[in-house]
């Protein structure tokens, strides 16, 4: 990938324009002057604006991902706020929303502003989530008001489900007061236990502890009913189990503060790609069995998830070369995920290609509040541009992550990212 | 080669013709062990590392005799797991290890699917002598050998494994084994210590153990761990001992023929009474002295001592 500053004008030309936010498809140029959007038609003609080819390729808003670890502060070895950006762009994506569980963690405003300001100058725009609690311990509120104000677009305690009931009750009520969402690792711990995979009959064969479907369905239901009854913003992330996803869509029908995510890897893999014991598979929430992957993608049709979201999750070559005990949950995914939805969705499942472009641009900047306007004449410009035809297998060569604990290495995934424009800048990934 | 695998990982899969074979070979190495002089130049000139990263004692000699039977050069290495999860990584000590040129590892580790974590690191051929929950293949392989001895054949056998099914290596391996062969499985125990999707891998499940009795030509007997007691997975001993304790009492009312087999270390008096464990119905001392037969036989196979036939 290549990362460089958009010239003072840059057509892209030939492309095909998919428009998430009016829903339509069409063939036409995109002048971009000074890093905002100048114009969109038919043959735009301007002399010294350097010209970018982009016959059969899509040009749509850049993608937003509502669930990443970039790790810093603390853990800086695995990623930061500037290689997470470098794996952003080369997903598509412009906008990402960074989870708070670093070290120590984002629970006050000045760590927020911190974020906000190392950011400032990063190639992608990056929103930081706040922590609901104190040090993630799942006891006293943080200062969520000035959290806000500072910047923070979310709360969550991210990989620490909060298991105080009148607590999570709590924060859904402040948060609803601010009109923030609240999300939760949605995981009753003791359910789950020492889990280490999916309990099925592939854990009994690998004999490894199994993490039942359950302990996620229990807490989900614990979160959804009393985000109903406090009529408050309640966002469930990375649900994995068929049965959340009914209750979900179940809720929603009753109350319209609810959005969920999904993740590419509980759509792309099953628990039997275990087999091999790989330690990158080894993600919170577990990978599931066939039976709640088909399970997420009905949920997917019938519009329960709003978005896509990665969870990219980095961890060094070092741990995840532990034994499977050790190994630390989680992959990263931000390089792989067009290439991987794409195919399950579209390509496998017959999705609309334009369903699945808004659970990447409109439905998360949505749920956050961001500006949708993307296509408009003076917007600055946030945009990808992708051959979703493109069938590859993925290596090595197109991880920017710092890490690269992917399970996707080797596998074919369709379509690919051509460019991404952020902030001013041109990625060219291919 | 002369089995389909280079390595005994598990015997989830493993070829039935193979599990055959190193039952045949281990009967002919009994016979060596029946001679005055019990040793083989099979594998002379070869190391084996014995890589234990937990406790064990009855396999560890099992193993280390079966070298030395074979003439092998043994080297023992004991790790606690803590102390690997304190310091040095399990792929530093495999590299060290293959970097001082070893044919074969046997290897124990607390966790399920370190010995396939090992094949990326070592080149040498690798046996998995427990990997945490998940697989004891030489155990089952010699509770098969212990078996054919007394039946002289596998396939039909009715066979109840009884005790914490959830938490046992042996029992996985056995059913794995036993299926391949042929056998008829049915576990028995605890609900909450029997894998809730146990029957997919093909056996049947009875809470009730004197109907298990009824039903099975041998019982396998799983040690009941005391350290599972008072984390609420067991209610009590007493209680234990009287839903599937093998007591004098319980065999005694069923007056019926049946092999009952142990893998050790026992637990007498909990799931199993001193009088059944020393009387006429155990096959378990033959259980020792096959896993040497059968350990033998599998470090033969694999590690292609050909220049010596055992006869």
């Amino acid at each position: 990938m290549k990362l460089e500053k958009l010239s003072a004008s840059t057509i892209l030309r030939n492309g095909t324009i998919i428009d998430p936010v009016a829903e339509k498809q069409f063939k036409a140029d995109v002048l971009i002057e000074d890093g905002r959007i100048a114009g969109i038609g038919g043959q735009i003609n301007h002399e010294d604006a350097k010209s970018i080819d982009c016959s059969g390729l899509i040009i749509t808003h850049g993608f937003c991902d509502l669930h990443v670890h970039f790790r810093e502060p603390g853990r800086e070895d695995k990623e930061t706020l500037a290689t997470g950006s470098r794996a952003a762009l080369a997903g598509g994506f412009t906008r990402v929303c960074v989870m708070p569980n670093t070290d120590p963690p984002i629970d006050t405003p000045e760590a927020v502003a911190n974020i906000i300001d190392k950011a400032r100058e990063l190639p992608v725009h990056i929103h930081p989530i706040g922590a609901v609690t104190h040090q993630q311990q799942g006891r006293q509120l943080t200062e969520m008001g000035s959290m806000r104000d500072s910047g923070s677009v979310a709360f969550s305690d991210d990989g620490l489900p909060i298991t105080n009931g009148s607590v999570m009750r709590m924060a859904l009520e402040y948060g609803g007061m601010l009109n923030v969402p609240v999300i939760n690792h949605a995981e009753d711990i003791d359910l789950r236990n020492d889990g280490l995979m999916n309990e099925g009959a592939v854990s009994t064969r690998l004999g490894l502890p199994g993490n039942p479907a359950a302990a996620e369905i229990n807490m989900v239901h614990r979160d959804l009913e009393l985000a109903r009854t406090t009529s408050t913003r309640l966002h469930v992330p990375h649900v994995s189990t068929a049965g959340a996803a009914r209750l979900i869509g179940d809720l929603k029908k009753q109350h319209d503060g609810i959005s969920a995510e999904v993740t590419p890897h509980h759509l792309f893999f099953n628990d039997e790609d275990l087999l091999g014991f790989d330690t990158n598979l080894k993600v919170a929430p577990p990978i599931r069995s066939e039976a709640d992957r088909q399970g997420l993608i009905t949920a997917i049709r019938q519009g329960v998830f709003e978005c896509i979201a990665t969870d990219h999750a980095p961890h060094t070559t070092e741990e995840k070369e532990g034994t499977f005990d050790l190994a630390p949950f989680g992959m990263i995914g931000l390089e792989s995920c067009f290439g991987a939805v794409n195919r399950i969705l579209v390509n496998e499942n017959d999705l609309p290609l334009m369903e699945l472009i808004k659970m990447l641009t409109v439905n998360p900047r949505n749920i956050m509040g961001f500006d949708n306007d993307l296509l408009t004449v003076g917007e600055a410009a946030e945009l990808v541009v992708v051959d979703t035809g493109a069938e590859y297998e993925f290596s090595r060569a197109h991880i920017q992550s710092k890490s690269v604990n992917s399970p996707y290495l080797g596998r074919q995934l369709t379509g690919k990212i051509h460019y991404t424009i952020s902030k001013g800048n041109l990625a060219v990934v291919q | 080669m002369m089995l389909k695998n280079r390595h005994l990982l598990g015997l989830e899969g493993y070829p039935r013709a193979d599990i055959a074979k190193i039952i045949d070979t281990a009967f002919r190495f009994r016979e060596v062990l029946d001679r005055p002089v019990k040793k083989v130049p099979a594998l002379q000139g070869q190391t084996i590392v014995n890589l234990f990263f937990e406790n064990s004692t009855r396999t560890r000699i099992s193993f280390e005799l079966a070298q030395k039977r074979l003439s092998a050069d043994t080297v023992n290495f004991s790790a606690s797991s803590s102390s690997l999860k304190k310091g040095e990584s399990f792929k530093d000590t495999a590299k060290n290890i293959e970097a001082m040129k070893i044919d074969a590892v046997v290897m124990r580790h607390p966790t399920p699917g370190a010995p396939w974590h090992l094949t990326r690191f070592v080149d040498a051929v690798i046996i998995n002598a427990g990997d945490g929950t998940h697989e004891h293949p030489t155990q089952a392989i010699l509770d098969m050998m212990s078996l054919q001895e007394r039946f002289k054949r596998l396939k039909g056998l009715k066979i109840g494994i009884v005790g914490d099914i959830l938490h046992s290596r042996v029992a996985l391996s056995n059913i794995y084994g036993l299926i391949t062969m042929g056998a008829e499985v049915t576990l028995c125990g605890p609900a909450n210590l029997i894998p809730l999707h146990v029957g997919e891998l093909g056996v049947q499940v009875n809470h009730n153990i004197d109907e298990v009795i009824e039903w099975a030509d041998a019982l396998n007997i799983l040690r009941i761990q005391r350290e599972r007691m008072g984390i609420g997975l067991i209610p009590s001993i007493r209680e234990y001992r009287r839903l599937f304790g093998i007591t004098s009492e319980r065999l005694d009312r069923h007056q019926k023929e049946i092999v009952i087999m142990h893998p050790g270390p026992m637990n007498r008096g909990v799931e199993i009474d001193s009088q059944i464990a020393d009387g006429d119905q155990a096959i378990i001392l033959d259980q020792v002295l096959n896993g040497v037969a059968s350990r033998m036989a599998i470090l033969y196979l694999l590690m292609g001592g050909q220049e010596t036939k055992p006869e």
